[in-house]
């Protein structure tokens, strides 16, 4: 016993090298998104100019994806409340900037620098601390810590209530959410503002209508950078004995009660990180150019959006959301204007052969279909001079049906991209696996 | 001192009575067997004591202290370890993560390590499976993962509940032989089972539950000549 916890100990890495690891996550995902909001302008060609803002829209997505999917899909809970979490940290957001900046500088004008700067060149006035990239990232921030208050007035039912009864409180919340919002009036403009009190202009979020007049702070840095913090909280809770909780939960709530999880705390746990991301992607979300906020946009149907997400991309895994992400929101602007996409069905037909360790399987056929499907559809599109885009949302609801009976787990199952290799090294070649489902 | 005591335990499922007030001793080191039919209330005595279930009335003790109420994370953090019916592993979990989470509530990675050599020492096919989802494990090697999980969270009371379970016989006498072992190494155990022959060998105390009752408890040698016990669980006349 003793020798062998000494061992242990001796095959733990040294400090210095678990630091460094622990860093290149956070590294990557700055660096990415500096690079991205630097070279994004040059990223599409005129004619595809609509990607550059398709691209955002994925990566507010990707974090209401893979958040929601911390508590869909890590925890079992089923939630449909998640547009109502996004609804407040959007409209948390849009009040402390729109109201906040009047405070600050005595409009409501954008004052970004780099990092927020819609257009170019980018105004960087002075120190970070007094530009509106430091104050949007405050009012990020914000949002996100007011959705996860409301996370936790919505994860206490879920202490006794599972399956559709909880699905049934979170839609209610949701709803309660988007009611709230509705009764509010239009926003104050910058002449009436100074006649109203901090506590009342709570009262002139937009109403019906939306609420107008925010600084669009949205950027490709702010996104990316938070998917990026995003993908790399759940990737961390994933790997980690506070995260296996949840999965210990999903798996079988009795044994995880048995092994010491205290099965309530957890389920309120997995609600509020998932809200605190979606309040920040409802932020996101508020201030981007072209959105509108308003209570309409944020009701169920949206939650139903991020579901289906999840839902493709395989329930509990984080890269199933992102793909279930990036299709949901590519796959109706693609059919306005159709694409090649056979490098992007290359990139998943590879993807499922490394699962099967280059057998022909099922997925692999279901991948090269889609794929074929869709460069016939751009094909037939264009010879025929068909406007697809009178026709997306039907093909749209028919490639989920589609997909769902050929595939009901989900692109990636309960699994991840990276577990492939696991995959690979298990499985004798020529054997078809025992049990489980693999993409 | 008793390891653990029930003093007049009552469970109610709603309206039911599923115990009618039973007293039941652990003493340190032994290996308890709690037999009886099935609806005897033996499982619902084990979930009662790792607080699965709350007892209407009566006293639980673990240790001299009460712990009846408790949530059940804070009595396996007390040092109770329950392995569920039908073992209750995690299907999706590979079985390395079955095991990491089992010592769920412990925070000294050394000894976590040290611990789970000794849990893969004992049950050698986890550890040619370490990668393997536990789902795709046979029966009984599940059930040596589910006991091997509930170890790593270094019990001193192991509460088992029928391991023998639609196994194998051949199986059934591999894991009642590591549960002796176990034992022998100084974790005293309460095990409910159906296989009365394999578990009263193994025991050295025993007790009968009978509708929600203790209808007889005895040392084992002496259960097995009992009449009431020979009619009813032996199926000799």
């Amino acid at each position: 016993m003793e020798l062998l916890a000494t061992r242990a100990r001796d095959y733990r890495p040294p400090t210095w090298l678990a630091i460094l690891r622990g860093l290149l996550g956070p590294t990557i995902v700055v660096l990415l998104a500096v690079v991205l909001q630097r070279y994004s302008k040059s990223l599409f060609a005129d004619e595809y100019r609509v990607w550059d803002d398709v691209l955002l829209k994925v990566g507010v997505n990707v974090i209401l994806a893979v958040s929601l999917n911390i508590v869909n899909g890590y925890t079992g809970q089923f939630s449909i409340g998640h547009a109502g979490f996004m609804a407040v940290g959007g409209y948390t957001a849009a009040f402390l900037s729109y109201y906040g900046s009047f405070a600050l500088w005595g409009d409501t004008m954008p004052h970004g620098g780099f990092l927020s700067c819609v257009s170019e060149p980018a105004e960087f006035v002075g120190r970070f601390a007094d530009t509106g990239d430091a104050w949007f990232l405050l009012v990020l921030l914000a949002a996100g810590l007011a959705a996860a208050l409301a996370g936790v007035v919505v994860g206490l039912p879920s202490i006794r209530l599972r399956g559709d009864y909880l699905a049934i409180v979170t839609l209610g919340f949701g709803e309660i959410v988007r009611v709230l919002l509705d009764s509010t009036e239009g926003t104050l403009s910058a002449e009436e503002i100074p006649e109203h009190s901090w506590a009342s202009r709570a009262h002139y979020l937009g109403g019906p209508m939306g609420f107008f007049g925010q600084p669009f702070y949205t950027t490709h840095f702010w996104v990316w950078l938070f998917a990026g913090v995003t993908i790399l909280t759940a990737y961390r809770l994933k790997a980690s004995t506070f995260g296996r909780a949840f999965l210990a939960i999903r798996e079988n709530e009795v044994a995880a009660q048995s092994i010491g999880v205290s099965t309530t705390s957890y389920k309120v746990y997995a609600f509020v990180i998932s809200a605190f991301f979606a309040g920040i992607a409802g932020a996101l979300y508020a201030h981007q150019l072209g959105n509108a906020l308003a209570p309409s946009e944020l009701c169920y149907q949206k939650s139903f959006d991020v579901i289906i997400m999840v839902v493709i991309g395989g329930m509990g895994s984080i890269t199933g959301s992102i793909l279930g992400a990036v299709l949901v929101t590519a796959l109706p602007e693609w059919l306005r204007q159709p694409t090649h996409v056979w490098h992007v069905g290359l990139a998943m037909i590879l993807v499922a052969l490394a699962f099967s360790r280059f057998r022909v399987s099922r997925t692999v056929v279901l991948m090269a279909l889609l794929t074929a499907a869709l460069e016939l559809m751009r094909f037939l599109s264009l010879h025929y001079e068909v406007n697809l885009e009178r026709y997306r949302m039907i093909l749209y609801a028919l490639s989920l049906i589609a997909f769902m009976l050929l595939r009901p787990q989900g692109f990636f199952g309960v699994y991840e991209a990276w577990d492939a290799v696991r995959f690979w090294r298990l499985r004798p070649r020529g054997k078809t696996a025992a049990v489980g489902a693999t993409p | 001192m008793p390891l653990l005591e029930l003093h007049n335990v009552k469970v109610r499922y709603g309206a039911i009575e599923a115990l009618h007030g039973i007293d039941l001793n652990v003493e340190q080191g032994q290996i308890v067997a709690l037999l009886g039919a099935n609806g005897a209330g033996k499982s619902t005595t084990l979930r009662t004591v790792s607080g699965l279930l709350r007892p209407a009335s009566g006293t639980v003790l673990f240790d001299g202290k009460p712990i009846q109420g408790l949530p059940p994370h804070k009595i396996v953090e007390l040092g109770i370890a329950h392995v569920p019916e039908g073992r209750g592993i995690f299907a999706n979990f590979t079985v390395d993560e079955n095991l990491a989470v089992g010592a769920y509530t412990r925070s000294d990675k050394a000894g976590v390590a040290a611990d789970r050599e000794r849990v893969l020492e004992m049950f050698p096919r986890l550890r040619e499976r370490l990668r393997q989802n536990a789902g795709t494990l046979s029966g009984g090697e599940q059930q040596m993962l589910a006991i091997g999980r509930a170890l790593l969270a270094r019990p001193r009371l192991l509460l088992l509940d029928e391991p023998s379970l639609g196994l194998a016989p051949q199986i059934v006498r591999q894991i009642f032989a590591l549960i002796r072992r176990i034992n022998a190494d100084g974790t005293t155990i309460l095990l409910v089972e159906q296989n009365v022959h394999m578990a009263l060998d193994a025991a050295s105390y025993g007790y009968v539950l009978e509708v929600g009752s203790i209808a007889m408890h005895d040392f084992p040698a002496t259960l097995k000549t009992s009449d009431q016990v020979r009619k009813a669980y032996l199926g000799v006349a």
